[in-house]
C-alpha cells in the first residue's frame, strides 16, 4: 500500500487460480464494503463491481508481509508472532504502561498502522484465544477486562473459537450459536460430539489451557552448545570445548557491544549428571583469553566420570560495554583499566569474591561507620572524605579494654596498661566526643583522646560514658596513630 | 702477566679526574643490573625529601623495584604504615591505583586521606591465608596499570623476592613490602631496606598536646647508595625533614653488613 498509494481508495482483489477458476484470496476494504469477500469467484465479483482491479496473488506474499509487520511491531513489544491468515499476535505483558495505559497503547498501534494504510481490528485480552475471537468477530478496538474472557466470547459465533470448518458447520446445524449456547455444556458431551479440539479451544480462550506463540524474532539467550561425537574425559578435551564456546559467544557479544559479567559452563555427562563451573567478572568482558584463564583454574573441579557428551556455555548476566578509550602510552592506569579488572577477576576467581575491598566515605561520626564498602569500581564518593579530625592509621576491629589511671572528670589518662604493658602518657590532646547515633543504636558516648607515651607511640583511647559515683567508666584502646 | 702490568701502569698515568669519570661510567652501567633501571617512559617521582633521595643512586627515589620495610616490633607497625602511606601518596596522583595486599588488615582507610591519598583509589585485597599474599603480590606486580603494590607479609625467601623484583622491573610498578616482625631478617632482592620508629612529637614553642607524627626513618640498606638515618615529620600533606645531627659513628654501629 505504501508502495502503490493509488490503490488506497480502489476496490481491488487478489486472485489465485483454483480448479481452473480464479478465486479471490483477499479483497481490499472498498471492495469488501461492496460485498466482495475472500473465497468468492472472480467472475461473481465482476458482476458486483465490473471495473474491479485484479492483481495476481503471490502465495508467500502474505507471510512475508506479516513477518515485516511483526518485526515492525517489536517497537511495541519484544514478543510479536505471526498469526496466519492476516493476523499478528503481540504479547504485551508489561508493555502498555510505557505508552501510558492500555487505551493509549492500542490507540497508538491503530493510529500508526492506519497511517501505513492498513485496515485493522484490534483486541486485547488475557488470553490469545479471547483476543483472537473479539478481534475478528467482536467489537472494534476492544479491551477485555481481567478475567472477562468468558463474557466477551459468549455472544460470538463458534468460528471465533478458531475451530475447523466442519466443526463450525456442525455447531450451526445444531443451532449451537453463539458460543454462549454450548460453553456451559458438560465437557464429556462436547468431547463426544465435537472432539477434543473444541474443548481445547474453549480452554485456550478462557485461559485454562496455556497457549504459546512463536515470536517472529525468537529471544535468543546468550547460550552456546557443543555436542561431542564421543564422550570427553580428558582435561585437554574440556579446554578445547570451552575455548570454542567462548570464541563463539564472545564474537557475538563483541558484535552487539556487550560483555558478560556472569557465565556458567556446564557439561552434560553420559550418566545424566551435570557438572558445571561458573565465573563472575568485575567489568563486562568479551575477552576470550581472559575468560578462558578464569575458567581454566576451575576445570579441575569438573569431574568427567565416564565422559561428557554435551557442553553448554551460558552467559547469565550481560552488560553493555562502555567503549574504553585506548591510551597509546602505558601511563598510570585507573580503576577502569581493563588489565586491572582482569587482574581482580582472576584473584577473586582464585580466592573468593570477598577478598577485594574498596571503601567510600559514609556520613557517620563513629569511626567504624564512617566508611562503607563499595561494591563497584565505578562508584564515586557521594560525600567528601573528612579531614578535619585526626583518625588513626590503624583501627582495631573491636576496641580493646585497657586499664587506665586518669584524673577526673575530663582529663586524659596519666597511664594505661595494654596487653600487660604499662604506657606512661607524656602528651595528650583534648578529647573529641562522639555520640552514638540514637536512631541506629543506643550506647554510651565516647570521649576520644589522642595520647603519646614516653616512647613516642601514639594511641587513640576512649572512655565510654560519664564518670559516675558508683560505677567507673570503661576505657578502651581503639587505634594507633602513625 | 706482563700485559696486565702494562695496563695498570698506564692507568696510573691517567689523570685522577679521568679515572673517576671512567669509574662513574662503569658504575652507571652496573646500576640497571642492580635493579635501578630507569626508562624514558618512567615518570620520576619525588618523595619530597631531598636528603633521602640523595642516598639513592642518581639521586632519585627508585621506581619499578621492591622496597622493604622491616618492623621488628609490633608497636612500630603504625609508624611504618604512616611512612608508607606518605610515600605512596607521592605516587598516587591523577587517579592511579594502589593495591594493598594483606592478611588481618588493621589499616583504617579513612585515615589515608590524612596522608594525602584518596582512599577510593586504594583497593584492599584481604586474604584469608598469609601464604597467598606472595602469589597475589607477584600477580599484581605484573599488571602495569597499577602504580603501587603494598604487601604486608612476615616471611619471604630470597627466591620469592627475586620473582617480585623481576616482575616489578618489567611492569615498572613499585612494590613496598612491609615485613611485620619477621622471624629472620634475611636478605632479599629489595633495592632498599627501611626501618621506621616512632619518635615523640613536638609542637612549636613547647606547646602541650600531640604534634605531627614524627618518625626516625632509617635507610638500613640501599644498593649502590648511602645508608642513613633521618628524623621525618608528616606535616599536613607532605614530609618534612626535622634537622638533626647524625654522627657518623651512630649509624655505622647499627648498620648491618651484608
Amino acid at each position: 500500500m505504501t508502495r502503490k498509494p493509488e490503490l488506497k481508495d480502489l476496490a481491488f482483489v487478489l486472485v489465485l487460480p483454483d480448479h481452473g477458476r480464479m478465486r479471490i484470496t483477499e479483497s481490499s476494504w472498498p471492495a469488501r464494503v461492496k460485498g466482495i469477500h475472500a473465497g468468492m469467484l472472480l467472475a461473481d465479483a465482476k458482476v458486483i463491481v465490473p471495473d474491479i482491479k485484479v492483481i495476481d496473488d503471490t502465495p508467500e506474499l502474505t507471510a512475508k508481509l506479516l513477518t515485516r509487520i511483526c518485526t515492525w511491531c517489536i517497537r511495541y513489544t519484544p514478543v510479536a508472532a505471526m498469526d496466519l491468515p492476516g493476523g499478528v499476535i503481540l504479547d504485551v505483558s508489561g508493555c502498555a504502561h510505557l505508552w501510558g495505559g492500555e487505551e493509549a497503547y492500542l490507540k497508538d498501534i491503530v493510529y500508526k498502522l492506519k497511517g501505513l494504510g492498513y485496515h485493522i481490528r484490534v483486541a486485547m485480552a488475557d488470553t490469545i484465544g479471547a483476543a483472537w475471537a473479539v478481534c475478528r468477530y467482536g467489537k472494534i478496538k476492544a479491551i477485555i477486562p481481567v478475567d472477562g474472557q468468558k463474557e466477551a466470547v459468549l455472544d460470538l459465533p463458534p468460528a471465533a473459537l478458531r475451530l475447523e470448518a466442519g466443526t463450525v458447520e456442525r455447531l450451526h446445524k445444531l443451532a449451537l450459536y453463539p458460543i454462549g449456547r454450548f460453553i456451559h455444556m458438560q465437557r464429556s458431551v462436547l468431547r463426544r460430539r465435537f472432539g477434543k479440539e473444541l474443548l481445547l479451544r474453549i480452554d485456550q480462550a478462557l485461559g485454562v489451557e496455556e497457549e504459546l506463540i512463536e515470536p517472529v524474532i525468537p529471544p535468543s539467550p546468550y547460550c552456546e552448545r557443543l555436542p561431542c561425537l564421543e564422550p570427553i574425559v580428558t582435561k585437554v578435551g574440556i579446554e578445547i570445548a570451552l575455548e570454542k564456546l567462548l570464541e563463539t559467544i564472545c564474537a557475538r557479544l563483541q558484535k552487539e557491544g556487550k560483555g558478560l559479567r556472569d557465565a556458567v559452563f556446564t557439561g552434560f555427562r553420559v550418566d545424566n549428571q551435570k557438572v558445571h563451573i561458573s565465573l563472575q567478572t568485575n567489568y563486562p568482558s568479551g575477552n576470550v583469553k581472559h575468560l578462558f584463564k578464569l575458567f581454566e583454574v576451575k576445570i579441575g573441579t569438573m569431574e568427567p566420570a565416564s565422559g561428557i557428551e554435551l557442553f553448554m556455555l551460558e552467559a547469565t548476566k550481560i552488560e553493555a560495554v562502555s567503549p574504553v578509550q585506548e591510551t597509546f602510552w602505558t601511563g598510570n592506569g585507573n580503576l577502569q583499566s581493563r588489565e586491572l579488572t582482569e587482574l581482580l577477576d582472576s584473584l577473586q576467581n582464585k580466592y573468593g569474591n570477598d577478598i577485594v575491598h574498596r571503601y567510600l566515605p559514609d556520613e557517620h561520626y563513629l569511626p567504624e561507620r564512617s566508611i562503607k564498602p563499595s561494591g563497584s569500581l565505578k562508584e564515586k564518593p557521594a560525600v567528601a572524605w573528612r579531614t578535619d579530625k585526626p583518625r588513626p592509621i590503624l583501627l582495631l576491629k573491636e576496641p580493646q579494654p585497657v586499664e587506665v589511671t586518669a584524673p577526673i572528670p575530663d582529663y586524659p589518662p596519666i597511664n594505661f596498661r595494654y596487653k600487660g604493658k604499662l604506657h606512661i602518657i607524656k602528651k595528650a590532646d583534648a578529647c573529641e566526643r562522639i555520640e552514638p547515633e540514637w536512631w541506629l543504636d543506643g550506647g554510651l558516648h565516647r570521649d576520644y583522646y589522642i595520647v603519646e607515651d614516653e616512647a613516642g607511640k601514639r594511641y587513640w583511647l576512649f572512655r565510654a560514658g560519664h564518670y559516675h559515683e558508683t560505677n567507673k567508666p570503661a576505657w578502651y584502646l581503639h587505634g594507633f596513630f602513625a | 702477566m706482563l700485559k696486565y702490568l702494562a695496563v695498570t701502569l698506564l692507568s696510573n698515568l691517567v689523570l685522577n679526574s679521568a679515572r673517576n669519570d671512567i669509574i662513574a661510567q662503569l658504575q652507571k652501567q652496573l646500576l640497571p643490573l642492580g635493579g635501578f633501571k630507569t626508562l624514558r617512559t618512567d615518570n620520576p617521582v619525588s618523595i619530597g625529601l631531598p636528603a633521602i633521595e640523595q642516598s639513592f643512586p642518581n639521586a632519585a627515589f627508585p621506581i619499578g623495584c621492591v622496597h622493604e620495610f622491616i618492623c621488628p616490633a609490633a608497636e612500630e607497625i603504625s609508624a611504618a604504615h604512616g611512612f608508607i602511606a606518605g610515600l605512596a601518596s607521592r605516587f598516587l596522583q591523577l587517579g592511579a591505583v594502589c593495591l594493598w595486599i594483606s592478611h588481618n588488615r588493621q589499616l583504617f582507610p579513612a585515615a589515608l586521606k590524612l596522608f594525602n591519598i584518596n582512599p577510593e583509589q586504594v583497593l584492599f585485597i584481604d586474604l584469608k591465608r598469609e601464604r597467598d599474599i606472595l602469589y597475589v603480590v607477584e600477580d599484581a606486580l605484573k599488571c602495569n596499570k597499577l602504580c603501587i603494590v603494598i604487601g604486608e607479609l612476615q616471611q619471604i625467601s630470597f627466591k620469592e623476592s627475586r620473582r617480585f623484583q623481576l616482575a616489578a622491573e618489567q611492569s615498572r610498578v613499585t612494590c613496598f613490602l612491609l615485613r611485620n616482625q619477621p622471624r629472620i631478617t634475611n636478605t632479599i632482592t629489595a633495592v632498599s631496606r627501611w626501618q621506621v620508629r616512632s619518635l615523640p612529637s613536638e609542637l612549636q614553642d613547647g606547646l602541650p598536646g600531640v604534634g605531627f607524627p614524627r618518625w626516625e626513618v632509617e635507610l638500613v640498606r640501599v644498593r649502590n647508595g648511602v645508608p642513613g638515618k633521618w628524623t621525618i615529620e608528616w606535616k599536613v600533606d607532605a614530609f618534612v625533614e626535622v634537622p638533626e645531627v647524625v654522627t657518623e659513628q651512630e649509624y655505622t654501629h647499627i648498620r648491618k653488613v651484608g
